[in-house]
């Protein structure tokens, strides 16, 4: 074990948690990324080479360990336990070979998850996306609060929002002035 | 204080009373009541002074159209100017205040304009003011801004809070008057996704200000049991107090909802207001109607009022502005406002109608055929005089004016996208036609459809009809009974003969006016419109527009449609600037990005500059250092004789990797690429495609078929976005696939003699970081502080010997604190970003301030490095005769003869005898420092032929500043030329 002590986006040693009238809204650090992008004319190869499957567009998938969504034409984002798969790009690069390019993304990104029953009205302040219609499951890439963001269904009352990792306190000031706009 | 004029009945709560002041005064209301209403039963009918002539004016309508009413609302940061009473809702303890008077409403000296009117007509200004010239800006324009105005702000910052959002609907329905609610009604019930939204606080449009029933239901009661009914649905969003104000691209619609304004203030944290983009599938406008004064001598009198908006004001509001009100018409729904002020106990004494068949009403005279031609009464209407049918006058005392020139569709959202109005003979009005915002249909009085009962059934009917192309069925419920009475109107614009009869009560436009600009041969509607000001400002014309169309046709003696159409722009009302920003206001303005270390060097006391939306630490100031000169030149000294260590994460990096990732980077880069070896570092240079340098940076080999390219942190986007650009569809055969890795890694610049033995300490031991085993423009994937994965590159901005090492971001503070740890026995520096650029500069690297838009590779001394072997983006056009003519410009380092003067950045270069003008310029100065090392100024430029140019002296000048400064062309590279320190 290293000596490096990490911290979370937000800059602390322990990932924020708000209450705001009945959302939460959670900074997570417990998960590993990885992006995937499969090789010219590696498509199919590539999801034989994928146990879980890969996803079709605006899309997530979870199988064993991992979770996928779709993040672009013949790209997918790679979510796993932080702790179990620090060095998730290196694990998926042995399962896909040359089908696919692998790259860290773990740390390019702030993650927070918010849960709630109001969880629409406060992303509907936020994005453009067409939250009230999302399923769990579905994944939309768009901006929030200017930013370039996916937006996560993971069930009907919890959405997650991945966004770069050095606007961390911006988003979270996004979400907690416009869940306290609602609250 | 009484409330005079209130009525019975109404819908407003009388259990609920509110105290509200306006212009000091205190008065009373009721819940439910507008400022203009609750004047109105308190007997006040002056409620502002007119723009240009500062005439006493009252209200004219009840809704937003309002043109005259105009206040300022509230105080202090929260003073908001230019608020129309007729939509103001009063709260208790609510205060406005009247505007554009001095000293009083009732005693305003501006109103010696009024005097002065023959000389103010359209144009005015345009013909007096025109000389001397240079008196306009300073004098003539702030005399007159202060004379013809609007309200004021106080210039304290607006203290509330606005939200943004976005919504999305199948079927958009804008207006809860009968068209709009039928429509909700019908789309919520066939299940589909609606949003209707009314700029009222209340839903019901015109059925809350009319009489009618439906089927066995007063109005309000039927929109009450509506709204019951679309509140029960969960697929059905009610917005009142929300305002769609433009009709935008793909439906999209700009809506403001006001969730505070009729509170004294928003609860904490809450917004004033929420600005929505809605994007729709479809949209209904059924946004109804507005009602067309006419023009009459004087007719702009407190108490001349519309008679729709009369009858609102009574029959909603149980308000009347006075206890006796004649009524002036053209068409049969103008006796409905006799007939209900008669029921309410008012005294109608006479109504005026053009026509002379006009019909009899019960309860008061009828004078059919007649006129009004004038009206009298100083700060409110005393009397109105009525030239009869049979050429006689008559004199009518009376305290209101009820006038109606018939109904105008409320076009506003129709026309948002060029759409033109046609002209509908039947009901004498434009209708919408052609060119309507895509996937919208209008209904009710908004389509021209004047009835209740056609309102009702258009409503729903294009709700099915909309649904329909969307695949969702739906079908015409059960609807109310309801009048279905036909428009019977005779056209009248105005009385002949009449000189100020006013057609825009807002810009103080009269009929003789619009007179002036056809006699000038301002006759095109757009020209009218910029001679006289019509159909500006706050109301944008929904009150005059028409009516001043009409005048004008009658003036060329064609007809209205021939004459031209109005038209409108979004906003259909005012929106106010906070909504527009949201919540992105003050430090929120925009995103902001941390470097990973900025706990650290916030720790460390360091100045941070923003770079885009990054914050970097620019120093770090020590105690002692008073001046930020002294803290750069001691980093800059200490990173030079020792090590520093400056963050350099926001410099962007993208991975690319593929099978052609080489070939890629060797067409994106002006440089070779195909051949770098695994395991080294290339600088490059990117062109754009006319040929000029736009960014350059390094190439990484981390394997066969892996690359970390990095960019400058400025085009850190623009370089990803043009190399997605290039795979996707310049190259889309190539096995490449990019991704940014910027935030992923954070990264720092170890610089200095000791900087590898720094290094030594972090980098676990199984690595060589010898200069043998790890040489200048190596790079690795390693490990550090006990098996933490990192990459290591030995690159150098400074010039010195130099190392860029990256670990996972969330290491990244702690990597920070190893470091200055580690380095503690060298006195390790922390550097910022203005050291950064004293080193380069003292080094002769090019960066922004070189790479400016203009500046070609032969420019910059990189020529060489623009291969002719091979293709790239902006190769061809780099070799472009214009590109290589004979007296280019070239980089160079300036240094000033005298030692103690400064190079001051952005001067121009002159020889030393000529004379200093543009057509002499020898080049100019790009960037500027002062080198501790050099214990000089130095600067870094581009001169004319400088390569063969070194050693001349040359004159650099500002002459905006008067700075000149004898400069001498030398090397850029002003320290270790031969790069010895770096390959150390």
């Amino acid at each position: 074990m290293h000596k490096l002590k990490p911290i979370t986006p937000l800059g602390a040693d322990k990932p924020r948690v708000d209450q705001i009238g009945t959302l939460t809204i959670a900074e997570v650090v417990d998960q590993a990324l990885a992006s995937m992008a499969a090789r010219e004319g590696q498509l199919d190869a590539l999801q034989k080479a994928m146990p879980l499957g890969l996803p079709g567009v605006g899309k997530s998938v979870a199988g064993g360990d991992f979770t996928a969504f779709w993040t672009g034409p013949d790209q997918w984002m790679i979510s796993a336990d932080h702790d179990q798969h620090e060095l998730l790009a290196a694990e998926l690069k042995k399962i896909v070979g040359d089908t696919a390019s692998v790259v860290e993304q773990t740390d390019g990104w702030c993650r927070f998850d918010v849960s709630g029953v109001a969880l629409c009205d406060l992303f509907e302040r936020l994005s453009n996306a067409p939250v009230r219609t999302m399923a769990p499951g579905d994944v939309i890439r768009g901006t929030v609060e200017h930013l370039g963001a996916f937006l996560w269904r993971l069930a009907d009352d919890r959405m997650a929002v991945i966004a770069p990792r050095s606007s961390a306190a911006s988003l979270h000031h996004a979400l907690v002035a416009a869940a306290r706009s609602i609250a | 204080m009484t409330q005079a004029n209130r009525l019975s009945g109404g819908l407003i709560d009388r259990s609920a009373t509110l105290n509200f002041s306006f212009d000091g005064k205190t008065y009373q209301g009721h819940a439910g009541d507008t400022l203009a209403s609750a004047l109105l039963a308190n007997g006040v009918r002056l409620m502002g002074r007119s723009f240009k002539y500062h005439r006493p004016r009252g209200v004219l309508t009840a809704g937003s159209e309002e043109p005259n009413a105009l206040v300022e609302l509230r105080s202090g940061g929260r003073q908001e100017p230019n608020t129309r009473a007729t939509v103001a809702e009063i709260y208790d303890g609510f205060v406005a205040n009247s505007q554009n008077r001095w000293p009083s409403l009732d005693r305003d000296m501006m109103a010696i304009n009024d005097r002065f009117s023959t000389f103010l007509s359209a144009g005015f200004y345009y013909k007096t003011f025109m000389w001397p010239r240079a008196f306009w800006e300073k004098l003539y324009e702030p005399i007159i801004r202060k004379a013809a105005g609007l309200g004021s702000l106080t210039g304290e910052g607006d203290p509330d809070a606005y939200d943004k959002g976005f919504l999305h609907c199948d079927l958009l329905v804008i207006g809860a008057g009968p068209a709009g609610l039928a429509a909700a009604l019908t789309a919520g019930r066939a299940g589909a996704q609606v949003i209707i939204a009314d700029e009222d606080f209340r839903l019901g449009g015109r059925l809350l200000s009319d009489t009618g029933s439906l089927s066995d239901m007063s109005g309000a009661d039927w929109v009450d049991q509506a709204q019951a009914e679309l509140a029960s649905l969960p697929n059905v969003r009610v917005m009142p107090r929300t305002t769609v104000f433009g009709a935008y691209d793909h439906g999209v619609y700009g809506a403001v909802e006001r969730n505070a304004d009729h509170l004294i203030a928003p609860a904490a944290d809450k917004p004033r207001q929420t600005l929505w983009r809605i994007y729709s599938k479809r949209a209904l406008v059924a946004a109804g109607a507005i009602e067309r004064p006419m023009g009459f001598e004087n007719n702009d009198r407190p108490g001349v009022m519309l008679a729709g908006a009369t009858r609102a004001y009574s029959n909603r509001y149980a308000a009347t502005p006075a206890r006796s009100v004649v009524v002036f018409a053209n068409n049969d729904d103008a006796h409905q406002t006799a007939r209900d002020l008669i029921a309410k106990g008012v005294e109608v004494p006479a109504v005026v109608d053009i026509r002379p068949d006009a019909s009899a009403i019960d309860g008061t005279e009828v004078l059919a055929g007649a006129q009004i031609i004038d009206t009298k009464g100083r700060l409110g209407l005393s009397s109105v005089t009525v030239r009869l049918a049979n050429g006689q006058t008559r004199v009518i005392p009376c305290g209101a004016l009820a006038m109606s020139g018939g109904w105008n569709p409320n076009l506003g959202l129709t026309c948002h996208q060029r759409g033109r109005p046609v002209w509908n003979e039947d009901i004498h009005a434009f209708v919408p036609g052609q060119g309507l915002p895509s996937g919208q249909s209008v209904a009710g009085a908004a389509m021209g459809e004047m009835s209740t009962h056609a309102a009702l059934t258009g409503g729903a009917a294009k709700a099915v009809e909309a649904l329909s192309a969307l695949g969702i069925k739906a079908n015409v419920g059960d609807l109310p009974k309801a009048e279905d009475a036909p428009v019977t109107l005779t056209p009248f614009w105005h009385v002949s003969g009449a000189k100020r009869a006013w057609l825009d009560f807002q810009n103080d436009v009269t009929v003789k006016d619009v007179k002036l600009a056809h006699q000038e041969n301002f006759t095109s509607v757009e020209h009218l419109k910029r001679y006289t000001t019509l159909g500006m400002a706050t109301d944008q014309g929904k009150t005059s527009n028409v009516g001043a169309l009409a005048v004008m046709a009658e003036l060329t003696g064609k007809s209205i449609p021939d004459t031209g159409t109005t038209i409108f722009r979004p906003p259909y009302t005012p929106v106010s600037m906070g909504a527009l920003a949201g919540r992105a206001v003050g430090k929120e303005f925009h995103p902001t990005r941390l470097t990973p270390s900025h706990t650290w060097a916030e720790e460390q006391g360091a100045v941070f500059v923003e770079v885009g939306n990054w914050l970097r630490a620019q120093w770090f100031p020590q105690e002692g250092e008073t001046h930020w000169r002294q803290s750069v030149d001691r980093e800059v000294l200490a990173t030079r004789n020792s090590v520093g260590i400056c963050d350099v994460t926001t410099l962007g990096k993208i991975d690319v990797q593929g099978a052609d990732a080489a070939e890629f980077l060797n067409k994106i880069y002006a440089n070779g690429f195909a051949k770098l070896p695994v395991g080294k570092v290339r600088y490059g240079l990117m062109l754009r495609e006319d040929g000029v340098a736009y960014d350059d940076g390094t190439a990484a080999r981390l394997a066969e078929d892996h690359f970390v390219v990095t960019t400058t942190t400025a085009n850190a986007v623009l370089v990803y976005r043009n190399m997605e650009f290039a795979r996707q569809c310049l190259w889309p055969d190539l096995d490449v696939q990019l991704i940014s890795t910027t935030e992923a890694w954070a990264q720092y610049a170890v610089a200095g003699p000791n900087a590898r033995k720094l290094l030594q300490k972090i980098v676990d031991p199984e690595f060589d970081i010898s200069n043998e085993a790890f040489p200048f423009m190596g790079c690795a994937e390693i490990t550090v502080c006990g098996s933490c994965r990192a990459r290591l590159f030995r690159i150098s901005f400074s010039g010195e010997l130099a190392y860029e090492i990256a670990v996972p971001t969330r290491y990244g503070d702690a990597l920070m604190r190893q470091m200055m740890a580690a380095g503690e026995e060298f006195d390790v520096t922390p550097y910022g970003t203005e050291a950064l650029g004293v080193m380069r500069i003292e080094k002769g690297h090019a960066a922004g301030n070189e790479l400016n838009g203009t500046t070609t590779a032969l420019n910059l001394g990189l020529g060489r490095m623009v291969s002719t072997k091979k293709d790239c983006i902006g190769n061809v056009l780099s070799r472009r005769d214009g590109m290589n003519a004979e007296g280019a410009l070239n980089l160079v380092g300036l240094r000033p003869v005298d030692a103690s003067k400064t190079v001051p950045a952005g001067g121009h270069l002159m020889t030393t005898t000529g004379p200093v003008d543009a057509a002499h310029d020898q080049g100019y100065v790009t960037s500027a420092a002062y080198s501790p090392i050099l214990k000089s100024s130095i600067g870094l430029g581009f001169v004319k032929s400088g390569f063969e140019r070194m050693g001349e002296q040359l004159r650099l000048v500002n002459p905006l500043e008067g700075q000149e400064v004898l400069v001498e062309i030398v090397s850029p590279h002003f320290v270790d030329p031969e790069g010895e320190k770096l390959r150390a």
